[in-house]
């Protein structure tokens, strides 16, 4: 398949791993920030294949994971409206609210459906005209210009039916609380797909304000692989900055229209994160303009604040402070088919990576 | 729901594209791309291409890496 197995080119990645053996002269801990690239790293046992000496380990780049329970009680309470539907991602739906999830809910008979996309959930608001049609909008700068782009299509066809519930949020002040939680890392495997969007510069603080390392990545294992060969090199000589791996998709400038469609619609906003609260201006919301499309402007409903689970510690995994085998819940009351924190539920959670790949891969 | 799979455009209707990946055809948004013509590789993410691949940046990566690490060994 094109621009996947020439990745997964054998002959490539023992050639970087010995690259790698000979120039980690030293200790290295570096973050992969995007889930998507845990789940590869996990996937290809790229951990088993590098030197004890450099660590990787997972930060907060899953959306799933880092939806705290209020959004999801919001959800569940919108879908007790009798003219609402819900129209939700897939992974979305398993993750668990304060006491119960969309998915609990659907099963209760509550009119929840899964959509790939946002332009599915359009679709829905089209032939159910009678009906509340909300979207829960959440993923990263990846996501959010498709989000937009159902926004702004609702809005020219007079799709007065169709409303996002917005938790979109943007990467780079996650990261930057991270740094400064002090978890002791030289560098950053950054997420190529948001790079896609914004751009590569949008990392630049990340070496210019506090001189770590930064590689903007693909997903398949070269990839991967390249992209620590870079960091160590960074590391090594003392010159940190923002270099591409993922070129084939990433330029320092990004993606314009779908850069001018998110700023657009949305404007920045303060955003809950689980693991780390309310982050300052990390959030887009819904600007005035398209409020009609806002479900929480259009459809007033009372939300109790929300609880956590005691005993997950996802708060402490998103930051990269703990692993899943810290947990006293993992693998014993906590898995995949009953999953009690959001990092368990999602493909590219940690604790479900783990689950399923092992932790030492 | 944060994967991007690249995947090959074979058709185009206005703002919508018909893409094939690992043997499944997908609906794709193509409003964030300029220039997309049959037959380009794009990122597909949750219904929308959000970036063409370009494939000569593709190339020169992979006979960039393959020449460094000869001459290395
Ligand atoms: S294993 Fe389950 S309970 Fe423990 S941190 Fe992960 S999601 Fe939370």
């Amino acid at each position: 398949m094109k621009y996947i197995d020439e990745y997964r080119d054998r002959e490539l990645i023992s050639l970087l791993i010995k690259r790698i053996r000979h120039e980690a002269t030293g200790n290295y801990r570096f973050m992969e920030v995007c889930g998507g690239h845990t789940a590869a790293i996990r996937r290809f046992g790229i951990q088993s294949m590098i030197p004890e000496n450099i660590a990787l380990l997972s930060g907060p780049g899953c959306p799933v994971c880092v939806t705290g329970n209020l959004f999801i009680d919001k959800a569940i309470t919108f879908s007790h409206f009798d003219d609402v539907i819900i129209t939700t991602f897939g992974d979305l739906i398993r993750v668990p609210g304060s006491n119960s999830s969309l998915e609990k809910e659907k099963s209760k008979g509550y009119d929840i459906r899964i959509v790939f996309s946002g332009l599915d959930a359009l679709d829905i608001a089209k032939t159910e005209s009678n009906k509340k049609i909300v979207f829960p909008g959440i993923g990263f700068e990846t996501t959010a210009p498709g989000t937009a782009a159902t926004i702004k299509e609702a809005f020219s066809n007079g799709l007065d039916n169709y409303y996002v519930l917005s938790s979109h949020k943007i990467m780079p002040p996650a990261i930057e609380e991270v740094i400064k939680d002090g978890a002791a890392i030289h560098g950053f495997i950054c997420p190529g797909h948001v790079a896609a969007i914004t751009g590569s510069s949008i990392f630049d603080f990340i070496s210019e304000k506090y001189h770590l390392s930064c590689v903007v990545s693909g997903f398949e294992p070269v990839d991967i692989l390249q992209s620590i060969l870079l960091l160590i090199r960074q590391v090594n000589t003392g010159c940190p900055g923002t270099e591409i791996e993922y070129s084939r998709a990433v330029t320092k400038e990004g993606n314009r229209k779908a850069r001018m469609i998110i700023e657009e619609v949305f404007e920045l906003c303060d955003e809950d994160w689980r693991g780390f609260g309310s982050i300052s201006s990390s959030g887009l919301k819904i600007r005035d303009k398209y409020g009609q499309h806002d479900a929480e402007k259009r459809i007033p409903i009372n939300v109790k604040p929300a609880s956590d689970n005691d005993l997950c510690i996802c708060n402490q995994i998103l930051r990269g402070i703990k692993t899943p085998d810290n947990c006293a819940l993992y693998k014993l009351k906590c898995s995949p088919e009953s999953p009690v924190g959001a990092c368990m539920v999602s493909e590219e959670g940690t604790c479900n990576i783990y689950f399923r790949y092992g932790s030492k891969n | 729901m944060c994967l991007s799979i690249p995947a090959k455009v074979i058709r185009i209707e206005g703002q919508i594209a018909e893409v094939s990946a690992g043997g499944s055809i997908f609906r794709a948004g193509i409003q964030f791309l300029e220039n997309v013509h049959v037959g380009d590789y794009i990122l597909l993410h949750t219904g929308f291409a959000i970036q063409k691949i370009d494939e000569n940046e593709a190339m020169e990566t992979l006979n960039l890496l393959r020449e460094i690490n000869d001459i290395v060994d």
